[in-house]
């Protein structure tokens, strides 16, 4: 058995839980298993019935009413009782925030680790040898996992397609679960200050990281930006600087976008700002390092400086639009 | 009011890596070494916490090679009061647990209020070593933090603020003791003043040795290479920028059509 985790707030779904039940489904037809999926909640909750229209075992709803709100020690408890319950060879989620921040408590207080944010996976011998990024994005390692069942893995974003889940039908079930002291209170989430820049709806974004080096070089960027029509975003650091403001943040904690043309400046390619653009149609990559891993996802790379080649692109275009 | 930092060196983000001989991990030779960068920031958040109290100690703890001590050394110029050195060679033969478990061994007794690390390492990028380290250690945690609230302190509890995904955001009270992860970028780093660093001789760092033990579930990297290229990528001007800003205006025309 493999369990897949559900993630939704106020019983609105997660969609990167799709992706987990596409990566779980996979891994089942690879090692003979079955699939069910987890679904913590304080009440009957009405998302089971759509997880049940996909091809699972069953749909457990793992209920409590401290399960209303997420917290990490009512997560922790629930998935703790439901393992024990279940004995699965396999729990299986989406490397979201809220997975990162309760899945390794889960798997130590069952001496287990998590093997995080993988971007694949081959059976191997009727195990799996999974491949996590490393150093930024660098490398690649393939990772195995010691001891016995169940083994935890966590899948980036975008690492399975959501709409290649299989649908089919899957019994619903509640079980009542026990769960101790909640050691933090929580509010109600909120975003801050709503984005006043859309960037999703960019068809040409021009975006600047680290390698623009100072502030006054994003007038640089916002020159190509102009005369291509396209909107400046930028990469963590440069918004944490406050050079750009944080609703230009393309990435994990910003945007995801996926425009038409992205032109990533001095942008080494971490998986967080990865993650958010790389289903750009063409991607073009200006960067020091040839060994940037930027260069991987682009169509269009030039190694160099990009103080020389950018002035030289807007002169070029300028030719080019006559 | 004690606050432990857990403080990682890590190869430089500007390093040009070589995946090592038996293909297990990077060769270190001739890598310069920074300190991972979320766990700069765990620090300053943990000294600007002792100067809004006014009072308190910040230890930093570090587990690595005797290599790591740069760490140690740097983040008392910036204003640790101690150190204690988890002394282990090839760290990146380690499991996570087997590090939250040797660095829990080692800091138990001080039974701090608060330990705060980076969110995750820069290198293996595990990102679960303080969430382990707090169920070890039998206290709350928080991970992704991206504010905390100073004046919210008391004996008992602190509040938080979480970076959820897409610009969403969750504040959450906290007992304590408690361990956060902290985000990058949470503040602004303060450099070493030259007083700091001379401060920072005569502060103590205790070196453990922890027994690391055998751990059944551990991960283990079985061959480390360089990602598989997902795309034809089309390299322009053969390492002169100038003249690859002209061929990709020519394909931005022709191919992209965006001009």
């Amino acid at each position: 058995m493999i369990l897949v985790f559900i993630e939704h707030k106020d019983c609105v779904l997660n969609k990167v839980s799709l992706e987990a039940i596409t990566a779980a489904q996979n891994i089942a037809k690879d090692l003979g298993l079955k699939v069910s999926a987890v679904l913590p909640c304080d009440k009957e909750c009405e998302l089971a019935q759509t997880i049940a229209q996909y091809n699972l075992e069953k749909v457990i709803v793992v209920k409590n009413d401290k399960l209303a709100k997420y917290t990490p020690d009512g997560y922790a408890d629930a998935w703790t009782e439901i393992i024990k319950k279940e004995n699965p060879q396999y729990v299986v989620m989406s490397h979201s925030y809220q997975v990162r921040d309760f899945a390794p408590k889960v798997a130590a207080r069952l001496g287990k680790e998590v093997v995080g944010d993988c971007i694949r996976y081959k059976a191997d011998g009727g195990k799996l040898v999974l491949t996590r990024r490393i150093f930024l994005g660098k490398l690649d390692a393939d990772v195995t996992v010691g001891g016995d069942a169940p083994y935890f893995v966590t899948f980036q974003s975008g690492a399975f397609r959501g709409d290649n889940a299989e649908k089919g039908s899957a019994s619903v079930e509640t079980v009542d679960v026990n769960v101790g002291e909640i050691r933090m209170e929580v509010e109600e989430p909120f975003q801050e200050a709503k984005a006043s820049v859309d960037l999703t709806k960019s068809e040409i974004i021009v975006a600047v990281g680290r390698g623009i080096k100072s502030q006054e070089n994003i007038a640089i960027a916002q020159g190509l930006a102009d005369i291509l029509g396209a909107d400046l975003a930028a990469s963590r650091p440069i918004c944490d600087s406050e050079w750009l403001p944080i609703d230009r943040q393309i990435g994990s904690s910003g945007q995801t976008v996926a425009p038409k043309v992205y032109i990533a400046l001095g942008i080494s390619g971490a998986i967080q700002h990865i993650v958010g653009m790389k289903n750009a149609t063409t991607i073009v990559a200006i960067n020091k390092d040839s060994e940037a891993p930027i260069f991987d996802i682009a169509d269009y790379g030039i190694v160099g400086d990009l103080f020389e080649a950018v002035p030289v692109l807007v002169e070029e275009i300028k030719k080019a639009k006559g | 009011m004690k606050i432990i930092v857990l403080m990682k060196q890590v190869a430089n983000k500007d390093a040009v890596l070589r995946v090592s001989g038996d293909e297990k991990w990077i060769d270190e030779s001739n890598i310069s070494q920074q300190t991972n960068e979320s766990d700069g920031y765990a620090l300053e958040e943990a000294l600007r916490m002792k100067e809004a109290k006014g009072e308190g100690e910040v230890i930093v703890c570090t587990l690595g090679a005797q290599t790591a001590k740069t760490v140690i050394k740097d983040a008392l110029a910036r204003g640790a009061d101690r150190a204690i050195h988890v002394v282990a060679d090839n760290v990146n033969q380690l499991s996570p647990y087997q590090i939250a478990k040797a660095i829990a061994d080692s800091i138990r007794e001080e039974n701090a209020d608060l330990v705060f690390t980076g969110l995750q390492s820069d290198d293996a990028s595990y990102g679960q070593t303080g969430v382990i380290l707090a169920e070890l250690l039998g206290i709350p945690h928080a991970t992704i933090v991206i504010e905390v609230d100073r004046a919210s302190l008391t004996d008992s509890s602190l509040r938080i603020k979480r970076e959820l995904e897409s610009g969403w955001y969750q504040w959450f009270k906290y007992n304590l003791p408690a361990l956060l992860t902290i985000q990058s970028g949470i503040s602004q780093i303060r450099y070493a003043s030259l007083k700091g660093i001379m401060a920072a001789k005569k502060k103590e760092i205790r070196d453990v040795t922890p027994s690391i033990e055998n751990f059944a579930g551990a991960q283990k990297i079985e061959k480390v290479y360089l990602p598989l290229k997902l795309k034809q990528t089309q390299m322009l001007g053969n390492g002169d920028a100038k003249a690859g800003a002209v061929e990709l205006v020519e394909k931005l025309k022709t191919e992209v059509r965006v001009i």
